[in-house]
């Protein structure tokens, strides 16, 4: 029987490496999926453009912020980005209401096939992303800055006396924190308010709604304002958490869609879910259980391999796997979203 | 003027403006610039027409055409690097072993799949299956993988290939993409489009990832370069060879003969080796366009046959095709699997002509976006206009550059030329070829939907 100190040591090692980072990497893509979902539901097709909306979001978050860090101003220990967060929110509303006029409104009067929405958003997609390539150009960019840690490894060592350490950074926690009263707040606005439920029947039952005397182009206009601001704010986390890179934001294109699909594309609350499942599978298929088992087993069982299911270098491709596996068993989805 | 745009002369206005566009590049730029350009605008036109045939013909929206590309370029390894013996003994048996059992697991899951009604018996019994299937094969893999890799890893550690000349390439690397085609169809046609695009783009991802990651295959990131077994001569060689040394003097003879006798033979050695470099690609230019030829005659034969008839009835209207008694599934497969061989095609012929195997090379927004603009723009559904988006976009897609430096340079030539600003606006123009790609895409799909060469509206007097 492993002694008690180790299965805590074992606790500790797996949710450094596991619990931690898959959560706070779960919330920012539930983030990402809530705008996919939302514009699929109720505007009715899959946005290939969305991971360069967040790009684009997090741009403008990133050169406000080093504007304000040139003036000096600071957030005490939380990042300044997120006092840029409503100017970036702004710069991607704007964007995407650009583009509905300039591109999507056309299609939607026209009825339009999906395929063809799909074909357009690409277009967009391209452009976005010329467009945050050009002004911020194609390489990593940090703008985190305040406290770093809100413990160390070495401190938490020293706390408990485990032989493992935990650390915590505190975007982490600020991306769990943000996460949970953004997804409470479009929660409360969907159920509660009499725009959130025009929404909602605008997607249930488009002719109904129509008849119920919603003005369809509110909606527009309000769910474009939900989906800037919610992949502004995922883009920021991401961003603060590990870094800012375009290419990364469009490759981030898939997992999102995955978690949405996974969640059930259409619900909202799918798509939180979805979300976690994706990083949480990501992160556990790829991780190395050698020292886990080390901790838990006897002497005479322990592991020589690294006990790890697939390589990191396919973390990518696990939440490709699933989504495949998905729209194969169960096309709806976990929160059986709309029919396809 | 709408006559001369009217629908038969279109193709042919189209390729001539694209034969002096390629000649003024020629004439402005540099003859080899030039002709690299058309030898790319010929490999694009090949894959135009492969997503042509799956989108023009079948309205499938295939987002996994880099994932075809790659297996292209994959065959064009495994066909022409040497085979590797040592890393074959050492590694060999338990890849073959590996492989055995991977073709057993799939036997058994598919008589338990058959043979299991289903259940949540059936469910458990398929994990079981793959999860003491995903052991045992890792017993054997691993080890093998690690012998191999271990094998020279500076120079091969990988298992090597056919030692055969590329060019066989072409045909294999068409018959893997319609392998890898057939099972991705399988799993992926009964889905709705923009569905069928998603989980298309996702598993390209994923043979990406398996070509970065598994080293034994193709050396994975460390990338294969010498393919040497061209179907073309190498200009070194050339330039040493007496045929071609007099045929370049014979080309030449008026403008050597102005120049004093010792200035001739320096000349001559000049025109040599210019000549050797042009000469290697217009031996590739050749060679493409007899694919290009060959590949668009049969797809135009096809479209104008009862198949082709079928193929776009099933596009226009699948209940009606359906209830007619057409296959749609069937034939779904099909095309998908015929589009993606063509495409594979393409992919062996750029790694053919690259002369190295590159997988971080190969990125959706070149491999796959780029290709779909080209079909799009050219003209969906039409042969001629596909191939004519494969020069015209890949055109673009190089020259868009130097434009929009160019630009940039006309834009910013007021600002003082220390300024932070004209350095970051000249830095960064080079990305504005993505953004007139997308709004060159967004402005056909606006104003002209059907493409540059629209698909000929056929009318059927009864």
């Amino acid at each position: 029987m492993p002694e008690f100190t180790d299965i805590l040591n074992a606790i500790v090692l797996f949710s450094n490496f596991v619990l931690i980072p898959a959560a706070s990497y779960g919330a920012q893509l539930a983030l990402g999926a809530l705008g996919i979902t939302l514009v699929y539901s109720i505007l009715r097709f899959s946005n290939f453009a969305h991971g360069d909306l967040m790009a684009f979001g997090t741009m403008c978050v990133i050169l406000v912020t080093w504007g304000f860090q040139s003036m000096g101003i600071s957030f005490g220990p939380l990042p300044t980005a997120l006092l840029a967060l409503p100017f970036g929110i702004i710069g991607a509303i704007g964007l995407s209401l650009m583009f509905d006029k300039t591109v999507y409104t056309f299609y939607r009067t026209k009825n339009s096939d999906p395929v063809i929405f799909v074909i357009v958003s690409t277009g967009v997609m391209f452009m976005t992303n010329a467009i945050v390539r050009f002004i911020i150009g194609p390489n990593d960019q940090r703008f985190m800055d305040g406290t770093k840690f809100l413990f160390r490894s070495r401190e938490f060592k020293e706390f408990t006396g485990l032989s493992e350490g935990l650390a915590l950074k505190s975007t982490q926690v600020l991306t769990l924190t943000v996460t949970l009263i953004a997804v409470a707040a479009l929660f409360y606005f969907l159920q509660k308010t009499r725009t959130g439920k025009a929404m909602r029947a605008f997607s249930d039952n488009k002719d109904l709604a129509l008849l119920s005397g919603i003005n369809p182009d509110r909606v527009v206009f309000i769910t474009w304002i939900i989906v800037a601001a919610l992949a502004t704010t995922a883009g920021t986390l991401y961003g603060l958490d590990k870094s800012f890179k375009p290419f990364t934001y469009f490759m981030l294109l898939l997992p999102m869609f995955a978690a949405a699909i996974v969640g059930g594309i259409g619900s909202p609350i799918g798509a939180v879910v979805g979300g976690f499942v994706i990083a949480f599978s990501e992160v556990i298929v790829t991780y190395a259980y050698k020292k886990f088992f080390i901790y838990l087993m006897p002497e005479s069982l322990e592991p020589t391999g690294l006990m790890q299911f697939l390589s990191t270098d396919y973390k990518f491709a696990v939440s490709f796997i699933i989504l495949v596996v998905v729209l194969l068993i169960r096309p709806t989805g976990i929160f059986k979203g709309q029919s396809i | 003027m709408n006559e001369l745009l009217s629908q038969q002369n279109r193709a042919p206005l189209a390729f001539a403006v694209m034969a002096l566009l390629l000649l003024a590049v020629g004439m402005g730029q540099s003859w080899p610039y030039a002709l690299a350009i058309l030898n790319l605008c010929l490999i694009s036109a090949v894959m135009s027409l492969g997503v042509n045939i799956q989108w023009g013909y079948a309205g499938l929206l295939n987002l996994g055409v880099m994932g075809f590309t790659a297996l292209g370029g994959l065959a064009a390894v495994l066909v022409s690097e040497a085979p590797v013996l040592e890393a074959w003994s050492v590694g060999g048996q338990g890849m073959a072993v590996s492989f055995i059992l991977v073709v057993i697991t799939i036997i058994l899951s598919i008589l338990v799949y058959r043979n299991m009604a289903a259940s949540w018996q059936r469910r458990v019994a398929l994990t079981v299956l793959y999860i003491g299937a995903f052991f045992t094969i890792n017993h054997f893999y691993e080890p093998a993988v690690n012998a191999i890799e271990s094998v020279n890893p500076a120079t091969s550690g990988f298992l090597g290939g056919m030692g055969m000349p590329i060019i066989f390439s072409w045909i294999l690397g068409g018959v893997m993409a319609a392998g890898v085609a057939w099972v991705v169809g399988k799993i992926t046609l009964g889905l709705r489009s923009d569905y069928l695009a998603i989980a298309t783009l996702g598993i390209s991802e994923i043979i990406i990832a398996v070509l970065k990651n598994e080293d034994w295959l193709a050396r994975g990131v460390k990338n294969v370069a010498g393919l040497d077994r061209r179907p073309v001569p190498f200009e070194l060689d050339l330039q040493t060879t007496p045929w071609f040394i007099d045929m370049v003097q014979s080309l030449f003879s008026g403008r050597l003969a102005a120049l004093a006798d010792n200035d001739r033979a320096e000349a001559l050695h000049q025109l040599v080796i210019q000549s050797s470099s042009i000469f290697v690609k217009l031996c590739y230019t050749g060679l493409f366009t007899v694919v290009l030829v060959a590949v668009l005659l049969l797809s135009m034969k096809a479209l104008n046959s009862p198949w082709g008839r079928m193929m776009r009835a099933i596009r226009d209207n699948e209940e009606a095709a359906n209830a007619m008694g057409k296959n749609v599934v069937r034939q779904h497969l099909q095309v998908f699997v015929l589009g993606s061989a063509v495409v594979g095609i393409a992919g062996a012929m750029l790694v053919t002509l690259d002369g190295q195997f590159t997988p971080t090379s190969y990125q959706p927004l070149r491999f796959t976006f780029l290709v779909w603009l080209m079909v799009i723009i050219g003209g969906s559904g039409n042969n001629l206009g596909a191939v004519f988006g494969g020069f015209f976009i890949w055109f673009m897609w190089i020259e868009a550059e130097p434009l929009s430096i160019a630009f940039m340079d006309l834009v910013t030539m007021g600002m003082d030329q220390a300024s932070d600003l004209r350095a970051h606006l000249l830095k960064s123009a080079p990305h504005l070829r993505l953004f007139i790609m997308g709004l060159t895409l967004l402005l056909t799909m606006r104003f002209m939907p059907k493409g540059i060469i629209p698909e000929e509206t056929r009318l059927h007097s009864v």
